[in-house]
């Protein structure tokens, strides 16, 4: 799609992002703002939170959106995202460890211990996948839903034994209120990891032909592969120690950007970084004006949203060659 | 040239290529035939290292195909098996223009576009160039995967069944394409074919396969033949000699 699409696109999210600034339980008004009549508590509301809070929503709508994609490529199917795969809930796994062995570690090595518990069980995934020989399209996020499963049962066993469910039921559905300043920073590395993935775009669209088509193209199918569940990791490990599961969205945006203008990652990577954030911006917004003053989480609202549009998917994908 | 030397495969406990020894000479159109469960396609996947084998090498103008690195080879030799299934979605332009990815690693260059347009020209996919594969019908989707490993501009051409879905105008013109760049830019075709006579009107070489091994290789007169034939296959033929073509019959 060209460029006279993207610029108008831009500037929606772009103006979403500003009504995301002014939306809360604190009145801030931007006319006050321009015309600095805003007092020091204004200021303090919008650097400290408000910013933060649009920032981190912007960072990890595209990046999970992407990292979506990235792994419908990989898995060559498109009922494929983090939290369909068991990413999300071995990220889970990986941060309660943390809490029961170094609780005071830093936001940094947490989302590094995260990451690679995400790694290793994406990697059970893929290679459940691969061991699995005719597989049908609903068995690939089937099994994933099920490592999730058994992934989260561990999970919760362990906390409901040294009484840590109620922190672990913190993350469990994304919020952003918690995001505040030098709060989110690390999200900035899934921004660099998704910018990782778009000059590796065209790798992940060979990948995406299947392994005997990237090995003719010349293609290590198996390092493009290791490139891909690192990005996954990464960025779904920063969502996920920043602001909890964000579900849905890396099915959702890919499948919905594809239909339009199909799987040329170079072409359509943008796109659905763009489409992310927007959704999540949206979603975010929603919640925060439905039940004012309290809030209803991102990842609640986008749950609603993103099962009816798995089911629509489902109902809708019948008659097609998914 | 291509040489195979002893090599085998085995699924399990089946041998399914054994110890097959083989050269096929550079330049020219060569057609393996022979009847299901002979090994063809897995010999053919494995001289293009999509399979390993379990025994034995292959060397593709010096270049040991499991050693060499797969970006090398893919500007040397190209594959394309059967039964091709995308789950991505591309425009025929887009997958035609992967083809030029072994050189221009994804940022094609005017010369490359060239080959492009070439590729879609010769496959008369001009008019569907902007159409997503799963949009089109089998015997179109496989014109353009043919188009795209056309753009990749190798010596080599591997084809497993390229008349797979095409209609007999289509293959009559997909044989002539494929026998015209073998003839007049020197490339190399090879080919797995289960229509005798196109593999008897077009080929240059015909290697016969059988249970998985080499079991006879040589023109398509040497082939082409009655008893041949027959015990190749088991059926009751009978060849004919046609404007200068063998034509089998069996019915």
């Amino acid at each position: 799609m060209p460029l006279k699409f993207f610029l108008p696109a831009l500037l929606l999210t772009v103006i979403l992002a500003f009504v995301s600034l002014f939306v809360g339980v604190r009145d801030v008004s931007p006319l006050d703002l321009f015309a600095g009549a805003a007092d020091q508590r204004d200021l303090m509301v919008l650097v400290a939170s408000r910013v933060p809070r649009t920032v981190a929503l912007v960072l990890a709508g595209s990046g999970m959106a992407i990292a979506g994609t990235i792994m419908q490529m990989l898995a060559r199917n498109r009922f494929v995202e983090p939290s369909t795969a068991g990413t999300v809930e071995s990220a889970g796994l990986g941060m309660l460890t943390v809490l029961l062995i170094a609780p005071d570690m830093p936001v940094i090595a947490k989302m590094l211990v995260a990451a690679a518990f995400s790694m290793a069980g994406t990697a059970l995934f893929l290679s459940i996948l691969r061991a699995i020989p005719l597989r049908s399209i609903l068995m690939v996020p089937l099994v994933g839903i099920m490592l999730g499963g058994m992934i989260s049962a561990v999970t919760t066993f362990f906390a409901y034994r040294f009484d840590l469910l109620q922190s672990m039921g913190a993350w469990a559905s994304g919020d952003f209120s918690v995001v505040l300043r030098g709060r989110y920073e690390i999200l900035w590395v899934a921004f660099a990891l998704t910018i990782a993935a778009y000059v590796a775009a065209d790798r992940f669209t060979v990948a995406g032909m299947g392994e005997d088509f990237s090995s003719n193209l010349g293609l290590n199918y198996r390092k493009v592969m290791a490139l891909g569940l690192v990005i996954v990791s990464m960025v779904t490990a920063c969502v996920v120690v920043t602001a909890g599961v964000v579900p849905f969205l890396g099915l959702i945006v890919p499948n919905v950007v594809s239909m339009i203008m199909g799987d040329n990652l170079r072409r359509s990577l943008p796109w659905i970084g763009l489409c992310g954030a927007a959704l999540v911006l949206v979603c975010d917004i929603i919640g925060r004006i439905i039940n004012a003053p309290f809030e209803i989480p991102v990842g609640a609202v986008l749950g609603i949203v993103g099962s009816l549009f798995f089911l629509y998917l489902l109902i809708g994908r019948r008659n097609r060659v998914a | 040239m291509i040489e195979v030397s002893g090599v085998s495969k085995s699924y399990g406990k089946t041998l399914v290529v054994d110890g097959v020894t083989l050269s096929l000479p550079k330049g020219g159109l060569t057609s393996i035939i022979g009847p299901n469960g002979a090994g063809k396609s897995t010999l053919m996947s494995m001289i293009a290292r999509l399979l390993p084998m379990d025994a034995g090498s292959v060397v593709v103008d010096g270049l040991d195909v499991t050693n060499v690195s797969g970006d090398v080879l893919a500007r040397r030799l190209s594959i394309l098996r059967q039964d091709n299934h995308l789950t991505a979605r591309l425009t025929v332009t887009d997958l035609v223009t992967f083809g030029r990815y072994p050189y221009s690693k994804g940022r094609p260059t005017l010369e490359d576009r060239d080959h492009v347009e070439r590729a879609i020209d010769y496959l008369g996919l001009a008019d569907l160039r902007h159409r997503f594969l799963d949009e089109l019908s089998g015997g179109q989707r496989q014109r353009a995967f043919v188009a795209m490993v056309l753009c990749q501009d190798t010596d080599y051409m591997l084809f497993d069944e390229p008349l797979n879905n095409l209609d007999i105008s289509h293959s009559v013109s997909m044989m002539k394409l494929l026998r015209d760049s073998a003839r007049d830019l020197g490339k190399t075709v090879v080919m797995v074919l289960h229509d005798i006579n196109f593999a008897s009107c077009y080929s240059d070489h015909i290697v016969v396969m059988r249970d998985g091994r080499l079991f006879l290789q040589g023109t398509p007169t040497d082939i082409v033949r009655q008893e041949i034939l027959s015990e190749i296959y088991g059926t009751e033929f009978r060849v004919h000699e046609l404007d200068g073509n063998r034509i089998a019959t069996f019915y």
